[in-house]
């Protein structure tokens, strides 16, 4: 049952990305384009996610009452390390390359599109590749 | 800097967005987890813990723009840069600097910040920040 949950919940993210356009990554870089023709649209994906996320999680992780699991997973690390900044730099020149993150990369292979395909595969091979590198 | 009046899509953007937070809502009710991307595909792969509740999420992603193609329209827009090199290096940084960085667009981006995480404000203005200059050399380089 938590497995079907998660499918459910997974096909819900996968219609939202889809609705805002996000799995179009020609949407995405017209967001990054910000010193020619800005399109503010991904702000309000984001902001609308937050809008309902902020309250709800709050509210779960105080109730600590979940349905599948007896604890709660939150990160614990609160550091602003050099591996944050350095790691999310490198993640958004590939953003910004492409136009896909790796939710909407994931959804678009619904599409049976070659360029999403390879950047799944290549984005599998970035993950298991971090592992070697220390910063 | 201009405002892109013809592509800018603020309802469906809003709607699709609240779509997404109900998603994470649910996925952290059922599982006491967050709803990253980048860690749930990384774990899916690298973690027995919790694998096949993974991987379903990540198929349950794949059928999304099926259901909409479905239920709502049958043309999903897509236009993606056609230079191989480009894709290969995009999702290959995209790998990795999610790795090192713990998270992506909905893990730092929609999930940290919603719990007002410094950490996730930080990494979000990161890539943000990276993402615009990219966009930039390439569009000055005209390789867009």
């Amino acid at each position: 049952m938590k497995n079907i949950l998660a499918l459910i919940s997974g096909s819900i993210f996968g219609l939202g990305l889809t609705i805002s356009s996000m799995t179009n990554p020609d949407k995405v870089l017209g967001f990054l384009d910000l010193f020619n023709n800005w399109d503010p649209s991904l702000a309000f994906v984001m902001g609308g996610a937050i809008i309902v996320t902020s309250p709800m999680l709050f509210i779960l992780s105080n109730n600590k009452n979940f349905i599948f699991s007896k604890e709660i997973h939150l990160p614990t690390n609160n550091d602003i390390d050099k591996k944050l900044v350095i790691g999310s730099l490198i993640f958004g020149a590939g953003w910004g390359l492409v136009g896909l993150c790796p939710g909407p990369a994931i959804s678009s292979l619904a599409l049976i599109e070659m360029p999403s395909i390879i950047f799944v595969i290549f984005m599998f091979i970035g993950f298991y590749c971090s592992k070697f590198i220390k910063i | 800097m201009k405002i892109d009046f013809v592509n800018f899509t603020p309802i469906p953007a809003l709607i699709g967005g609240i779509i997404i937070g109900l998603a994470v809502v649910l996925f952290f009710y059922a599982t006491g987890r967050l709803a990253g991307v980048s860690g749930i595909a990384n774990n899916a792969l690298t973690k027995k813990d919790n694998r096949a509740t993974n991987l379903l999420f990540l198929i349950g992603l794949i059928t999304g723009p099926i259901l909409y193609q479905l239920f709502i329209s049958s043309n999903v827009p897509y236009l993606i840069n056609d230079n191989s090199i480009i894709i290969v290096l995009g999702g290959f940084l995209v790998g990795i600097g999610t790795q090192i960085g713990m998270g992506c667009t909905s893990g730092h981006g929609v999930c940290g910040i919603s719990r007002f995480s410094i950490r996730s404000i930080i990494a979000t203005i990161s890539f943000i920040f990276s993402g615009v200059i990219v966009v930039y050399l390439m569009n000055t380089l005209g390789l867009n």
